[in-house]
């Protein structure tokens, strides 16, 4: 990009769900290229601030703005929307029936349009970067936690979207899995994609994101360079959560 | 006990076209209407499970179509085929003023109506078991409610929902009995022809009875292979180095389950 306007920008946003409010005024902006950890403990906030931001969830009030256009209001087609932004989920969400292959082709094909033969190709060239292709035939059901996440990354990839969004990717895998998965990532981030990483990993944060940001009870309580969050922290309850994480 | 057997023996030489015409119509009508009703089934489960639009009008028209979904599923399954055959044929008739519609194809509109109340409640049961994640997953990528459905959720409903459906096909099966109310020709009907001829009630209907045990049964058994053959495979091999993708990759068959 060369204009120096954020790709995503959060402006005030909220989400209910009944009585229950779990954002309240979120502000938050995501430049092309920068990777942004969000951290912050359970029931902050985190995932449901990124499931606005594909509208997996609506949110009941402020705005979310792609390239400055109101993504409920402004643009052409929440479908093109979604296929812009990735998502990697928590629990993978590869699709069941089809193969490992069929999972990175069926959404280019009817999402983007694309002819089988290319779909193919750029799924198998994305397999092969997070070194799954040799499980191409494979279904979900014959695969390992950590091969799951790293083909839903190549699924997301597949799709060469502008930005990736991560709901802790790697909460659901066993301690020995999450390496494969963090790697492929890191790897992403050093290829300039942009991210927005909801995590667990405070490590990943730490090394691999361009800012961190602390979510706490549904607003931001502090956010800024990892060394500032990791090495300085400035408010108290951001101190009190990473000195938990410290302590475990 | 020589005389039963030759009895039974007689009724099943003599009247051999009746009943094998009967099993014909029988089948078909039960395959027809399950497949139909099966269709009905999938299409009021995808309006049924659809988000509703922001668009008003729209939404209107959606929670209109939900209603009327609703009315059809319970009449049909709260009141008896006999009598809805009845209804349904006579109805047409009363209505055109006294011209009825083909039987076979009535029994066949009946069977499916009927049906479709059912697997309306089966795929609706389906679509809801099926992991919030996999409609995530695909709304994530910017796929919408129908691409979800046909691509995605559907596929993942029928392998589930197989057992049901094989279970309202032999109820069909034994069910197109109640057809001969309004005359249809199957195999009920047919046994009702040859009692007539051969004056040996017992008899005949214990062929027939046979002969329905020997549809239903050998339906389920073909039934389950066929949902053994889309289970596949529990394990993923591969034969040759992992580094290499060009290495033969072999899926193994599904080991033998004892007990299965």
């Amino acid at each position: 990009m060369t204009d120096h306007s954020p790709v995503i920008e959060i402006k005030g946003l909220c989400k209910s769900f009944g009585s229950v409010d779990v954002l309240k005024g979120i502000d938050m902006q995501v430049n092309a290229g920068e990777v942004v950890a969000i951290i912050g403990s359970s029931g902050s906030g985190k995932s449901t601030m990124l499931r606005c931001v594909n509208l997996l969830e609506t949110p009941t009030g402020g705005q979310i703005l792609w390239h400055g256009k109101n993504v409920q209001t402004e643009i052409e087609s929440i479908y093109k929307y979604r296929a812009s932004v990735g998502m990697v989920f928590q629990q993978f969400n590869l699709y069941n029936n089809l193969t490992v292959l069929q999972n990175c082709t069926l959404p280019q094909i009817k999402v983007l349009g694309r002819s089988k033969a290319e779909a193919e190709k750029t799924a198998k060239d994305y397999l092969e970067r997070v070194g799954m292709l040799p499980y191409q035939n494979a279904r979900p059901s014959q695969i390992s936690g950590g091969q799951k996440q790293r083909v839903a990354i190549a699924r997301a990839l597949a799709m060469n979207p502008e930005v990736l969004l991560f709901d802790e990717p790697t909460s659901a895998l066993d301690p020995e899995m999450v390496g494969e998965v963090l790697s492929v990532m890191q790897q992403l981030a050093n290829e300039g994609m942009t991210m927005l990483v909801v995590t667990h990993e405070m490590a990943f944060a730490r090394d691999v994101s361009s800012r961190v940001v602390y979510m706490n009870q549904g607003v931001i309580c502090e956010e800024g360079t990892p060394e500032q969050i990791f090495g300085n922290p400035q408010k108290q309850e951001t101190k009190e959560f990473l000195a938990r994480f410290r302590n475990n | 006990m020589t005389q039963f057997f030759n009895d039974v023996i007689q009724i099943v030489a003599k009247h051999y076209p009746f009943l094998l015409r009967g099993i014909g119509y029988t089948m078909l009508i039960a395959l027809a209407g399950t497949l139909i009703g099966l269709l009905i089934g999938l299409a009021t489960g995808v309006l049924r499970t659809c988000p509703l639009s922001k668009n008003g009008f729209v939404r209107m028209l959606q929670k209109l179509l939900n209603g009327i979904i609703a009315v059809y599923v319970e009449v049909f399954r709260g009141t008896p085929m006999m009598v809805q055959a009845m209804v349904i044929y006579w109805g047409y008739a009363y209505a055109t003023g006294g011209s009825t519609l083909p039987l076979i194809p009535s029994g066949i509109i009946i069977v499916s109506i009927n049906t479709g109340a059912y697997m309306a409640e089966i795929v609706r049961g389906g679509i809801i078991s099926i992991d919030k994640g996999q409609f995530e997953g695909a709304a994530a990528v910017g796929m919408t409610h129908w691409q979800t459905m046909r691509h995605i959720i559907l596929p993942q409903v029928l392998r589930n929902i197989l057992p049901s459906v094989a279970n309202e096909f032999v109820i069909n099966i034994k069910d197109t009995s109640v057809l001969n109310v309004i005359g249809v020709t199957e195999l009920y009907y047919f046994a009702g022809i040859i009692k007539r001829e051969s004056f040996q009630t017992f008899q005949t209907y214990l062929v027939v009875c046979v002969i329905y045990f020997v549809l239903t049964f050998t339906v389920t058994r073909i039934l389950r292979l066929i949902e053994k053959k889309l289970q596949g495979s529990d394990s993923y091999v591969i034969c040759g180095s992992q580094s290499d993708p060009n290495a033969e990759i072999r899926v193994p068959k599904k080991q033998e389950v004892p007990n299965d």
